[in-house]
């Protein structure tokens, strides 16, 4: 009981501290990094639920299965996009010089 | 029809092909990726999904009750159900008429064989997506719907190519994900706390808790950044207005209602002992706010696709007025709330989806949409500014449109409800819709003085069958003004406690 609470509250911490993250830092990298700490944060608490009464319940494990695939695909999508306004704005400057 | 109990199993089937439609042409237009081919296929398929849709449609009203579906007969704690009720069968009507115009509109509109074969996998991946969050009955699954419509919109406003639209759905994509991580946060504290995932069993068992209120909380946050609500609004407008001309239609039209869709769900029935009444009038009062702000903006954007984007950020405004008016004020005044509300939602797909159409097929032809260089378009763009007018006419809420009678549902419920100070939100709200809708129709039909002072004619000639999109669309906001009828008759199956006492049929 105590070690679920533990885990619960690491992830409720690891979630809030990746908010901060995305909200107070302005790099986009670290903005990507933090929110991948937070959805960290989210599997954590949802594991810490899979635990009851020493049976354990296989719904949250494919919730963060899924998750896990979502937040994969969502920061590609972010590094793609990352990339392409990074290589546009080169050959922007390298034409105005 | 025959025996209703025979019509409705036989009809029932068709809900998972709602969701499978879609998916299916997302991986055969990924698969040819010949654009041709990809194009016709679609317009194909749209007519064929609306059919599917518009069966539905008329058996759910046979059956006269709320559906739900087990996906692979597994039941409702283990498994995955779909649920169909009034709300949702609303929307899925608006989604399927919109897809069906953006898809005709988009096969002329993409030309370059990039775009085409990038947009259409892409574009039906969303459709999929919308059809799932409005069919879902599970809270995990309208989460995995979210995300399906959240990095395929962003991939479609990337489609424009340009650095400020990259830009915008980065940020976009930022949002998004923020969003979706937040309420995925609030369903592990509900499961945490209530053990099921299942709509209708939440509802059952959800009690005013703190954990709920977190949890509430959570849910709201993360779908009111999806939705743009005015203080999170700030990720909308360059996103809607720098997307291509038909993602632009789709996402102002659907994408921010469906994460509507999933918050008034939570808040009106599946979290509803927790939700207080000053929350909810703290709600309406953010929405009032956006109709505010929204219209002020739009008054004074350059640009006229940004224009219709922060006319997007009024009109959501108006539907938040759904959270105050149902608030603790009886079942009866809160379904006639939710009817104006739904009936608004489709009302403004239809005619923001029109708008986002004409803009687009001014701005392809004259080859840009700065508002002051768009004097006298309408003597070689009449059928767009006619479309865009009568998009307009609804938006402000003038009658025989059916933003008029959305608004005078919603008038009603305001008076229903004892609550004097939304009648004059409303009716501000439409006063300054007219301001910036005028402000641009008094340009379009203004002649031009100088010959060489603003551009010449259409530079670039625009494919029929475009601007016959979006006028369809704008004469099916006509024809919503005089079938009101028809589609309030679908608000009578269930709409407040949506889910609660229904049932799984055998």
């Amino acid at each position: 009981m105590s070690q679920d609470l533990i885990y619960c509250t690491t992830g409720i911490g690891l979630f809030a501290l990746g908010l901060y993250g995305v909200l107070f830092v302005a790099h986009i990298l670290r903005k990507l990094i933090a929110i991948n700490i937070s959805g960290i944060g989210v599997f954590l608490v949802l594991l810490a639920t899979a635990k009851h009464e020493g049976v354990v319940d296989p719904v949250p494990h494919a919730m963060v299965l899924t998750g896990i695939v979502v937040a994969v695909a969502g920061t590609a999508l972010c590094l793609w996009l990352t990339v392409n306004i990074h290589c546009r704005q080169i050959t922007q400057q390298g034409e105005s010089k | 029809m025959g025996a209703p109990g025979i019509v409705m199993t036989s009809a029932q089937h068709f809900l998972p092909l709602v969701i499978g439609l879609p998916l299916l042409a997302a991986v055969f237009c990924l698969l040819v990726s010949n654009s041709r081919w990809s194009a016709r296929f679609s317009i194909l398929f749209a007519s064929i999904h609306t059919l599917v849709v518009m069966q539905v449609l008329s058996s759910l009203r046979d059956s006269g009750s709320v559906w739900r579906y087990e996906l692979g007969g597994w039941g409702a704690p283990l498994g995955i159900d779909l649920v169909l009720d009034g709300f949702s069968v609303i929307l899925l009507f608006a989604t399927t008429i919109v897809v069906l115009c953006v898809t005709t509109y988009s096969a002329a509109y993409f030309k370059t064989p990039q775009q085409t074969s990038r947009f259409w996998p892409l574009w039906w991946l969303l459709v999929a997506g919308l059809n799932a969050a409005f069919l879902s009955g599970d809270a995990f699954n309208l989460y995995v719907a979210l995300e399906i419509i959240g990095l395929s919109s962003v991939a479609l406003v990337a489609l424009a190519g340009n650095v400020s639209a990259i830009t915008a759905a980065l940020r976009y994509a930022l949002v998004g994900l923020l969003g979706s991580l937040c309420y995925l946060m609030g369903v592990a504290l509900l499961y945490r706390a209530y053990g099921t995932l299942d709509l209708a069993l939440l509802s059952q068992t959800v009690q005013g808790t703190p954990i709920t209120w977190a949890a509430l909380a959570l849910i709201s946050v993360g779908l009111l950044l999806k939705t743009a609500l005015l203080p999170l609004h700030f990720w909308l407008p360059p996103a809607h207005a720098g997307a291509p001309a038909p993602v632009s239609a789709a996402l102002s039209a659907l994408v921010v209602k469906a994460s509507f869709y999933v918050l008034a769900r939570f808040w009106l029935d599946v979290c509803s002992p927790a939700a207080s009444a000053d929350a909810l009038n703290l709600l309406g009062f953010f929405g009032a706010c956006a109709i505010f702000w929204g219209c002020f903006a739009a008054c004074r954007a350059k640009r006229l696709k940004l224009l219709v984007a922060y006319s997007t950020v009024a009109q959501l405004g108006y539907l938040f007025l759904l959270f105050p008016l149902t608030a603790a004020y009886g079942p009866s005044a809160g379904s006639a709330a939710l009817a104006a509300v739904a009936y608004l939602i489709v009302a403004h797909a239809f005619a923001k989806a029109a708008m986002f159409m004409a803009a687009g097929s001014i701005q392809l032809a004259c080859g840009y949409d700065d508002i002051d260089r768009l004097r006298g378009v309408v003597s070689h763009q009449p059928i767009s500014v006619f479309t865009f007018a009568i998009a307009g006419a609804s938006l402000i809420g003038l009658p025989p449109t059916g933003g008029f009678i959305a608004k005078w549902l919603l008038l009603n419920s305001a008076i229903d409800s004892g609550q004097w100070w939304w009648i004059a939100v409303i009716l501000c709200g439409g006063l300054f819709s007219a301001i910036y809708i005028f402000r641009v129709l008094i340009l379009a039909f203004t002649a031009r003085q100088g010959e060489q002072s603003s551009s010449g004619g259409p530079t670039h000639p625009i494919p029929q069958t475009m601007m016959a999109c979006g006028f369809m669309l704008a004469i099916a906001t006509v024809a919503l003004g005089f079938n009101a009828e028809w589609l309030l008759s679908y608000m009578d199956i269930n709409l407040i406690g949506f889910l609660a006492g229904t049932e799984p049929l055998p």
